[in-house]
């Protein structure tokens, strides 16, 4: 990728970030009234159908053609959320899960 | 804002300090593995300023996504802001051209400091809010250019690192899954996102355009389920 090329996904991510913080205030502030019922329901329940979403997203490559496809993605994913259940600690349970599926893709599968 | 405003916001902002700067270097450091230099974590990190949307940034960027796809995606992963600003809306109220800056900084982590937090006695409150925003944003910004700059100087083999954003999106699966007893849509999240990926494929993941509309319509559906006994109420979980 050249230097504009990047710059250009970084100002795409940048202004998309941003708008979506400043759509509210833009379409509810100063007096623009309550927002719809409609977009409170889908502002409480979309986020995490959204995160389901995206760890689907994530495990997109995964292939069966062998182990080395899916286990370590599997397993380092059950040790993600093993982890968060029993200690609560995101940096633990993100680095943990990554050191141990680094391992898992560099030294066993 | 004085010293003694920030003197007094900094105790509260301890908690984000020490989540920023460990997110932030995982950040930092898989950029760094991606092959994009320190400075491009630095400035991702002061003008885009989202945890998760970033991680996906690296995976953006790393695939050199098309701009099309690199907006949409950043756009559903943001779509929770929406819940946050509605919550906003009084607090930034009369804050003049800081308030531009306080709707740019508002993550996760911000909201939810500045929907518990009260203002200590003496502290002038909108100044207090400012301080706070922008003590998070520099920790997330230092964060970044710690990880980006270790992943540059030390030579280990990043084979894997990448999988730091499926670890964060299940952390927050997790932490979303206990706070709240309804899981029907993360069902249709995964259940849906999963046919389109069956019956489209995972190229450039443009699978996930069907799939929000899926989740969308089924939400709607859902609807009368959803919301018969308590109703909707603003806020959300804090990641």
């Amino acid at each position: 990728m050249t230097t504009p090329q990047i710059a250009a996904l970084v100002a795409v991510m940048a202004v998309v970030t941003f708008l979506t913080r400043a759509l509210p205030f833009l379409l509810f502030g100063r007096g623009g009234g309550e927002p719809p019922r409609v977009v409170l329901y889908l502002g409480r329940f979309l986020p995490p159908a959204v995160i389901a979403m995206l760890i689907v997203y994530c495990y997109r490559g995964t292939s069966f053609a062998g182990p080395a496809g899916w286990a370590p993605g599997l397993i380092a994913g059950l040790a993600v959320v093993g982890l968060h259940l029993w200690k609560k600690n995101n940096m633990l349970s993100i680095v943990g899960g990554t050191i141990l599926y680094m391992v898992l893709v560099q030294a066993v599968f | 804002m004085n010293q003694k405003t920030l003197a007094a916001a900094f105790p509260h902002t301890l908690p984000v300090l020490m989540g920023y700067l460990s997110i932030g270097v995982v950040f930092g450091w898989m950029l760094s593995a991606a092959g994009f230099a320190p400075g491009w974590a630095a400035l991702m990190s002061t003008a885009i300023y989202a945890g998760s949307g970033q991680y996906l940034g690296v995976e953006l960027l790393a695939r050199a996504a098309p701009l099309a796809d690199a907006a949409f995606l950043t756009l559903i992963i943001n779509f929770r802001h929406l819940v946050y600003g509605l919550s906003m809306l009084e607090k930034f109220r009369g804050m003049g051209w800081r308030k531009l800056y306080m709707i740019f900084s508002l993550t996760d982590e911000t909201y939810a400091l500045l929907a518990g937090v009260s203002v200590p006695a003496g502290v002038e409150e909108k100044d207090f809010y400012f301080a706070i925003a922008l003590l998070d944003h520099l920790y997330w910004i230092a964060g970044s250019v710690i990880g980006a700059a270790a992943g540059a100087l030390v030579t280990i083999n990043t084979q894997g690192i990448d999988f730091a954003m499926t670890a964060l999106f299940l952390v927050i699966a997790v932490e979303q899954w206990q706070s709240s007893s309804r899981h029907a849509p993360v069902y249709l999240g995964a259940a849906g996102t999963l046919a389109c990926l069956l019956l489209f494929g995972p190229d450039n993941g443009r699978f996930l355009i069907p799939a929000l509309g899926i989740l969308a319509a089924g939400l709607l559906l859902l609807r009368p389920q959803l919301e018969r006994p308590c109703g909707a109420r603003k806020g959300g979980a804090a990641l």
